[in-house]
């Protein structure tokens, strides 16, 4: 071993209460930043997954202006054509047009203002989880069949099944009066009362009678998989189908703007506490490291009179610091990626987190997974920090004059 | 008592002998204090307001349904005691202010487009302050009695609807015996409201008006009941309790919205779980302190314990110095955690991410909330959890034998 080194490493280990309690308010620090990271991070992932593929996708093509009015006469024309077009272009993404109204649906009973969809029936599985969630019936089949799908709750409200006869009542996109009788072919329970209740999907050609659409539609919704290369692929997109004045592309920060602005906000009041923590054990490390250098003065006051310069002591004085910040990050490191590792296979559980995970299309019971990032980055930020902490200390030697300094007790 | 004020004073000087080493632990210990504090007053600021803006979209801290309502919100649910009978009963109950309403799904249309919203029939003479409508700051006017026949929307659904004051739209619902139930209203108001979502759904008319075209003659859907403080709403609670509960379902707000609920008691774990882990950073740093102060005084104490001093004073003395530092740290930092307060109390606009805020049900200005008991908290578990850590260290001060300690180098 290296002189320096071994003089750091003995100089640390006599004390070895103190280097235990520094290290100690490191590791702690540490595999808690490492579990919490791991914890926020996985549930952003989640986040914008599940509410993305719920419904919205990663790209809509919608015509301008529909994003912020949703009005039924802001349509995109012949809809279908378009869509085979896109699937021909992009045979790896998944695309689906969708048509959007509003409608009173009446069953013998009662009756519900809802949303009515109208989808792709053979490729709205493949953008929305909603087809998965039917959990009595089935899920839409053909094109033109007078059929509906509608939610639990609002079966429940109408007093009917699978099989059963609705009444839908709305405008068509002309202003002028939409009616049909449907059937009903499945009900889907998404867990979400609000949601089951007032949201319904017919397939798009029955839609386009309905509502007097003429083959238009309101947006063609592609899903991605992930978010990654989304930006990629919405210039590949608008290659094909260049914006102007009949449509735009949008992607998902524009289509659910709540969803990036949620995670910002809790990123900067997570890192707002994080950097209050990561600041606490760098105040704990300068005072440990100036009292190891005040102890020693009246050794320093010899070596440095025996020629060695406070350069050297400095980086001598940086050298256990890092050797303390070192061990500190390994068993911080280990600590917090085994407490997230238990977690990601008994998953972790608040109080009050179902209401509030439900909130964000989360699962109540989260299950965080270990990542290099996640390990890395909360105890690099605070080895870093600790090196930062260390400086005064190391600088102050430049201060000591050896003859003074051998003087002192 | 004469021994305390020594043991204080010896603690107090003991505490300056290093002022450097005590400077940086007092500045630990202060900036912790403030990130306690400060933190605590934004996330409790944060909840009150997703609170407030909660229970003003269901406006009322005790509400009174028919027992189905909360699955099925509709006509086929009314409270079975008549609306006149109710208002004999709740005025002669002295509540800070009480409103009963129906509110029932419906479908507004206009010539050009139609939404599904929930019609609202109030009596605006009961509402006023009590509905999330600031009756002054609605564009025309707000309503004026129970049997206007006009009706009041959001500025956002207006624009969606291409509509505007003075024109007529058409509010589409059902009966109890599931006739289609509609009528003309010519818009007299529109409003605006801090939570956008709310100018999209909400749609206000006359209860009188509305009961007459919902055929529902003198019966209502809704009882609201204000409380002084949405905290602790448990008089209203049982008051109204007497007053009504045959064939009805009475609930506070927080079984209303369960997600709300359920954010004040998180809130309260989450304020505690903060003060600890910021204390736990700290505590290693404080222990270190003490550890190094016994040590370096170990040749004195042994010479205090061999003229007579008792080791329980010793004892006394190291615990002492803790909490002093402890409680210097801890009347700075909340001095400085108030301080930085003043100048936000107003509020931070966030609207940079109001569309976030939005989707947590908050709207775009944070209002900091700084409670005194979240202040006495703080201080208190910081005071006892540090008496606990510095127990150890002053133990072993307190253990020594005084001719090894004087001997020692």
């Amino acid at each position: 071993m290296n002189l320096v080194l071994r003089l750091a490493w003995r100089n640390l280990w006599r004390q070895p209460r103190r280097t235990w309690l520094t290290t100690g308010a490191m590791v702690f620090s540490n595999t808690l930043l490492v579990f919490m990271i791991s914890l926020q991070f996985g549930m952003y992932g989640l986040m914008i997954n599940n509410t993305l593929q719920a419904y919205t996708g990663h790209l809509q093509i919608q015509a301008p202006g529909y994003i912020d009015d949703q009005k039924m006469r802001q349509t995109v024309a012949d809809i279908l054509p378009l869509a085979e077009r896109l699937r021909a272009e992009f045979p790896e993404q998944s695309i689906a047009a969708r048509a959007t109204g509003f409608a009173l649906v009446s069953s013998a009973d009662r009756s519900y203002g809802v949303a009515v969809v109208g989808v792709e029936p053979g490729y709205e599985s493949r953008v929305s989880t909603l087809p998965g969630l039917v959990s009595s019936g089935r899920f839409l089949e053909d094109n033109d069949a007078a059929e509906i799908v509608i939610g639990a709750a609002l079966a429940r409200i109408l007093r009917v099944d699978v099989g059963d006869e609705l009444t839908l009542l709305g405008s068509g996109k002309d202003g002028s009066f939409a009616a049909a009788v449907v059937i009903i072919a499945g009900i889907f329970d998404s867990g979400l009362p609000d949601f089951d209740r007032s949201f319904t999907e017919i397939p798009l050609g029955l839609f386009d009678d309905v509502f007097y659409m003429n083959g238009s539609g309101h947006h063609v919704v592609i899903n991605n998989g992930g978010i990654s290369g989304v930006a990629d692929l919405k210039t590949r997109v608008e290659a094909t189908v260049p914006p102007g004045e009949e449509l735009v592309v949008h992607d998902w920060d524009a289509l659910q703007p709540g969803l990036q602005q949620t995670i910002k906000a809790d990123i900067s009041s997570a890192f707002f506490m994080y950097g209050i923590l990561v600041i606490l054990v760098a105040f704990s490390v300068l005072n440990t490291q100036l009292m190891s250098v005040l102890e020693r003065t009246h050794e320093f006051g010899i070596v440095m009179s025996l020629g060695l310069t406070p350069g050297r002591l400095g980086r001598l004085v940086l050298l256990e610091t890092a050797i303390m910040g070192f061990m500190g990050l390994v068993l911080g490191a280990i600590l917090g990626g085994l407490v997230t590792w238990w977690l990601s296979f008994n998953g972790f559980a608040y109080p009050g987190m179902e209401e509030m995970a439900s909130r964000f299309n989360l699962p109540a019971r989260f299950y965080p997974e270990v990542t290099l990032i996640s390990l890395l980055s909360g105890p690099v930020v605070v080895f870093l920090f600790t090196l930062l902490a260390a400086l005064y200390p190391a600088l102050r030697l430049h201060k000591l004059h050896p003859v003074e300094a051998m003087r002192a007790v | 008592m004469h021994m305390l004020a020594v043991l204080s004073r010896l603690a107090w000087r003991n505490l300056w002998r290093n002022h450097r080493r005590t400077l940086i632990m007092l500045l630990a210990i202060i900036l912790g204090t403030w990130a306690m504090i400060f933190m605590t007053a934004l996330m409790r600021g944060m909840v009150s307001q997703m609170v407030a803006d909660g229970i003003s979209s269901l406006p009322g801290h005790v509400q009174v349904h028919h027992p189905d309502f909360r699955d099925d919100p509709s006509v086929a649910n009314l409270i079975n005691v008549p609306d006149s009978e109710i208002a004999e009963r709740f005025n002669a109950a002295n509540f800070r202010q009480w409103a009963s309403r129906v509110r029932v799904p419906a479908v507004i249309t206009s010539e050009y487009d139609s939404r599904g919203v929930t019609l609202v029939g109030v009596d605006p003479a009961l509402e006023d302050g009590l509905t999330f409508v600031d009756y002054r700051e609605v564009e025309g006017r707000f309503l004026e009695s129970a049997d206007d026949k006009g009706v009041v929307i959001g500025r956002k659904l207006a624009d969606i609807l291409n509509t505007e004051v003075g024109k007529r739209i058409v509010l589409m619902s059902q009966d109890p015996d599931n006739e289609i139930a509609d009528r003309g209203f010519r818009v007299v108001g529109l409003f605006t409201a801090s939570v956008k979502a709310f100018e999209e759904q909400f749609v206000f008319a006359g209860k009188t008006t509305t009961q007459n075209m919902l055929r529902i003659g003198d019966q209502v859907s809704e009882i609201a009941v204000l409380g002084d403080d949405y905290r602790d709403v448990e008089a209203e609670f049982q008051k109204t309790l007497e007053l009504i509960n045959d064939g009805v379902t009475v609930q506070r707000w927080t079984e209303v919205d369960r997600f709300l609920g359920t954010m004040l008691g998180v809130m309260d774990g989450f304020v505690l779980v903060w003060i600890v882990v910021i204390f736990l950073a700290l505590s290693f740093g404080l222990v270190n302190t003490l550890v190094m102060a016994v040590f370096e005084r170990v040749r004195e104490i042994g010479l205090m314990l061999a003229l007579g001093m008792r080791p329980k004073d010793i004892l006394g003395q190291i615990i002492l110095e803790s909490l002093l530092l402890l409680a210097i740290g801890l009347a700075l930092g909340s001095a400085l955690a108030w301080a930085t307060v003043q100048p936000i109390r107003d509020g931070i606009d966030l609207s940079m991410v109001s569309e976030g805020m939005e989707m947590m049900g908050v709207s775009s200005v944070l209002v900091p909330e700084l409670l005194l008991s979240d202040v006495v908290l703080a201080n208190v578990v910081v005071l006892i959890l540090g008496f606990f850590a510095s127990l150890s260290p002053a133990w072993r001060a307190a253990q020594y034998e005084p001719i090894e300690a004087i001997t020692k180098v």
